[in-house]
């Protein structure tokens, strides 16, 4: 069965350092672009931690500001002050 | 402000949610929330629920009003420097009026049911995020209206969108999914709306739509979808919790909730047809087919999603295989309907290219050349012979998808798929054992589906003649309807290429 979690953001200026915040924090994360979109796929979980988001972008960064860049998501969601994770209790 | 910013995520939410509830004093409960327990669904404590997103008011508004001005921003420059001279292909413009008369419509239906269960759920925390998603629904549909506005300006067909929405034909199919969602009680449309659409369906309609769109150089649609798009997460969260809150909270609330994912899975698949053929027959430039979105969003997300929640007890939904098998043949059958039809649509349509047949028969070994490729070929030479076939008869309607009897059976394309059942002497009509199943579970809401073709027999869509009903549906002869081929829009278009290439030198 699968226990794929998944992420997909807008291929804009804005989601960049998150998506490269994402693929070098999440050793096997498969990236797949459509047009406009970036859908990055895990077994099990996936997380985005701020602190590696703001040593991307130079400034501080809200995890809630991922808001702005989303585009769908399939996971379990948890969120707080540092970091934002989809994972599946399976 | 400054003392409530330097709590924590998990603080804040708490002050802001639950903080903000009151115990009433001098109403019971129930006189209050008095929707809250005839569906039979059982909860023990509301303090449970937690919003994994643990938005709040405050960041709500603030991030909602950064995402608008981002939009608005695009929509102004698109506007300005005419964009819609940048798509891929007049063709492309009426996969645009499809949304705006069928899918814009829903969303304000959307915003009302939210408004409604943010009102009548007896838990703070689903309160507030349904009253969040409210809000947003209601920017999808202004802004979706704002954004085609533009393209009302040169095209057809855009201009009765709303009126359309009540009355046409095929726009009935997803304007009775919301009517169906919207007078169940406050948790079924939870499950329905919250659950079935937003989580398990709406990848397939706005992903690919959208990607698609950007693909197809309408850079307006693209905006406003993703700036959708970034809500649909929250809506999707929100659905998740409110299935795993039920069946978390009582044991007996598993059989109903069962039966509510069972329904609502159908019904979306069957609206979602629409979107199949779409991005199968509409679109210029093809992102990928129905059976590849079906693959990754349905099969793949929808299966981790169930494995997940098998937990509870929870299986995945009935004829969630038929809707599989299905997804070779979907897009193939309704635009064979539109085509027939295409007299009575308020878009216009044509027949695939030899390049786009090619495209299917790679997409669609198992179905295309075998039973579709045949049926575009004859059509086409009847076209070369002056013959253009229309269907001049009125379909039979299924009483719980409201879609004309065009689909087939379950592994036999070649014979068309007919159910039935009897209420109270009356016999109603059904696509599938999906539709029929929903009719049996509730015959006395669907035996009175308001159905397009009935009401046109009855008298009550302006008269018997299709100039009459044309006339009623607001649509305008010749120009809204018929081929792309020979219609208003085309002309306008190959105007502006002669335009272009005359600049160009
Ligand atoms: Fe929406
Ligand atoms: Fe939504
Ligand atoms: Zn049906």
């Amino acid at each position: 069965m699968s226990r794929t979690v998944s992420i997909t953001l807008q291929n804009t200026d804005d989601a960049r350092p998150i998506i490269e915040a994402i693929t070098e924090d999440n050793p096997g994360a498969t990236v797949h672009s459509y047009p406009g979109i970036v859908k990055i796929d895990r077994e099990g979980s996936l997380t985005v931690h701020r602190a590696s988001v703001e040593t991307r972008l130079g400034r501080d960064w809200d995890p809630q500001e991922i808001h702005l860049s989303l585009v769908s998501m399939a996971g379990n969601l948890d969120e707080d002050d540092d970091y934002f994770r989809l994972a599946w209790a399976h | 402000m400054n003392a409530i910013n330097k709590l924590g995520l998990k603080q804040r939410y708490a002050l802001l949610t639950n903080g903000l509830d009151w115990e009433p004093s001098y109403q019971p409960k129930s006189a209050i929330f008095p929707y809250a327990e005839f569906e039979g669904i059982k909860i023990r404590d509301w303090s449970k629920w937690e919003d994994p997103f643990r938005l709040t008011m405050d960041s709500y508004w603030k991030y909602q009003a950064e995402k608008e001005r981002k939009l608005y921003a695009v929509l102004d420059s698109f506007a300005q420097n005419n964009g819609q001279t940048g798509l891929s292909n007049a063709r492309y413009v009426n996969a645009a009026k499809l949304f705006l008369t069928g899918i814009t419509p829903a969303e304000y239906q959307a915003h009302r049911g939210f408004a409604h269960v943010g009102r009548h759920i007896p838990g703070v925390g689903p309160r507030i995020a349904a009253q969040m998603q409210s809000l947003d629904e209601l920017r999808h549909a202004q802004t979706q209206i704002h954004t085609l506005s533009h393209y009302n300006r040169f095209f057809d067909g855009f201009h009765e969108f709303s009126h359309m929405h009540d009355r046409v034909w095929y726009l009935s199919v997803p304007k009775s999914f919301f009517d169906d969602a919207r007078t169940a009680g406050p948790f079924e449309y939870f499950i329905a709306i919250g659950f079935a659409f937003e989580y398990v369906l709406t990848n397939l309609l706005f992903v690919p739509f959208m990607s698609g769109a950007a693909y197809n150089g309408d850079l307006a649609t693209v905006t406003f979808g993703f700036s959708a798009q970034s809500d649909e997460s929250r809506h999707m969260t929100l659905g998740i919790e409110v299935i795993k809150f039920l069946l978390e909270q009582h044991p007996d609330n598993l059989p109903i909730v069962q039966k509510w994912v069972d329904k609502w899975f159908w019904r979306g698949h069957r609206v979602l047809g629409l979107v199949a053929m779409m991005m199968d027959y509409m679109l210029p430039k093809k992102i990928m087919s129905w059976r590849e979105a079906w693959d990754i969003y349905f099969t793949q997300a929808g299966g981790a999603l169930f494995a997940d929640l098998a937990r509870y007890g929870l299986r995945p939904p009935k004829y969630a295989d038929v809707a599989t098998a299905e997804a070779e043949h979907l897009s193939h059958q309704n635009w064979s309907v539109f085509y027939q039809y295409t007299q009575a649509a308020a878009f216009h349509t044509w027949l695939p290219t030899p390049g786009e047949m090619d495209w299917l028969s790679e997409k669609y070994p198992n179905s295309f050349d075998q039973h579709y490729r045949p049926r575009f070929e004859m059509w086409a030479e009847m076209e070369r012979d002056g013959k253009r076939f229309y269907n001049n008869a009125l379909p039979q309607l299924c009483t719980v998808c409201q879609i004309p009897m065009a689909y087939t059976e379950p592994g036999d394309p070649t014979t068309i798929c007919f159910r039935h059942s009897e209420h109270k002497g009356d016999r109603y009509h059904f696509c599938s054992d999906g539709c029929k199943d929903i009719f049996d579970g509730e015959p006395e809401k669907y035996s009175q589906s308001w159905l397009p073709v009935h009401q046109i027999f009855q008298g009550n869509c302006g008269g018997a003649s299709m100039e009459e009903v044309l006339a009623w549906y607001r649509l305008n002869p010749g120009a809204d309807n018929m081929d792309q081929a020979g219609s208003p829009d085309q002309a306008m278009w190959d105007q502006w290429m002669r335009m272009r290439d005359r600049v160009a030198g």
